[in-house]
């Protein structure tokens, strides 16, 4: 992305990261030109409709959403993991890379076409995809940002129960669990409790693909 | 104190709390809320909600130090959310979903202000005349 930043394009990244210290080692690995900045209540999360990440949002010169927010070309691979070989097969390892690439190629386009650009989508269809106002996503998110607070202030027990029922609200939310959940050794909320959660998904998506025009099929699992 | 956690920020108010009721001073509302309190109602900008009629105690009270309001009473009027920790210490409040609905629908993207890892603020506003592509991502 670093190619596209100058005077009509930025990247804006921000760290859905509650934890003090959990984002840093990421940003000073990365090095990036563009923002980096840090929302420990996962305000956007709320204001946008974010759920797991990466997500991305597309917004215009005036402040005008373009896309709202959805999975940033990320391919969930790693849930095709063949038992016999032990790892991911290469069809979806490749199909993971066509995704990145044909969803780069995609704000490029944009970036270059603005308005006329074919993923530019109208009004209409930005209305339909914007996520619904729904008072249980709202209450979770009330909850969480309660629960953020009273984690920040030594109050771990009554933070879970803060954590625990925003989960309940918002199921589908990623964001709330994996930063609520406990992590691994490496900060990452990767755990036997994910993998059931992750197990119980069944035939749905971990990164609902973007509905972005020229993304090629997955494979399938055959 | 009281501490409210808006969607954007944290305030410390002045507050009395009594059971489900959280009481604030007038100004305290407009920086919890936005909304101010005017003789047409609770007023966001040019739209006011009217104190519901006979019910004007549980939202308004006037003591020895001014006026009071029950923000958390308003609150569930509008069908917004609110939630507090159990000391009543702490208390979290949500968009009312009429406000979200009108917010969407302008397709404008809301505005926000967040620190960087040296703690120097941006807001997305500061970006106006570029294209922005904003990215979610998590250490977790």
């Amino acid at each position: 992305m670093e190619e596209l930043g100058d005077d009509e394009f930025t990247v804006i990244a921000v760290a859905l990261d509650s934890e003090p210290g959990a984002p840093e080692p990421w940003i000073e690995a990365a090095n990036p030109t563009y923002p980096v900045l840090i929302d420990r209540t996962h305000q956007l999360a709320d204001r946008f409709g974010i759920i797991n990440v990466p997500t991305a949002i597309w917004i215009d010169e005036r402040g005008r959403i373009v896309r709202p927010a959805e999975v940033a070309g990320a391919y969930e691979a790693f849930r095709h993991v063949d038992p016999e070989l032990g790892r991911v097969p290469e069809e979806h390892t490749n199909y993971a890379k066509q995704m990145r690439l044909t969803y780069l190629e995609a704000i490029k386009d944009w970036v270059a076409n603005g308005a006329d650009s074919v993923h530019a989508l109208s009004a209409e269809e930005i209305r339909n995809r914007q996520p619904a106002v729904d008072p249980a996503i709202e209450e979770a998110h009330v909850r969480f940002r309660l629960g953020q607070h009273l984690q920040a202030n030594g109050r771990a027990d009554a933070a879970r129960e803060q954590f625990d029922r925003a989960s309940e609200l918002h199921p589908d939310s990623w964001a709330i669990w994996r930063q609520a959940a406990d992590k691994l050794d490496n900060g990452i909320a990767a755990g036997p409790a994910f993998s059931e959660r992750l197990a119980a998904l069944g035939d749905r998506h971990y990164y609902p693909p973007p509905e972005i025009a020229g993304m090629p099929a997955p494979p399938s699992d055959g | 104190m009281t501490t409210i956690l808006t969607p954007t920020d944290t305030i410390e108010v002045d507050a009395t709390s009594e059971g489900p009721d959280l009481w604030v001073t007038a100004a305290d509302l407009t920086r919890a809320t936005g909304y101010e309190l005017k003789p047409e109602g609770f007023c966001l900008e040019e739209i006011c909600v009217p104190v519901p009629a006979g019910r004007e105690a549980e939202f308004v009270r006037d003591g020895s130090e001014g006026t009071s309001i029950n923000l958390a009473t308003f609150w569930r009027y509008l069908e917004a959310p609110i939630a507090a920790d159990e000391r009543r210490a702490t208390w979290s409040i949500g968009e009312p979903p009429t406000d979200r609905s009108m917010r969407l629908d302008t397709l404008e993207a809301p505005d926000f202000t967040l620190p960087d890892a040296a703690g120097n603020l941006h807001s997305l506003s500061d970006y106006r005349g570029r294209k922005v592509l904003l990215a979610a991502w998590a250490s977790w």
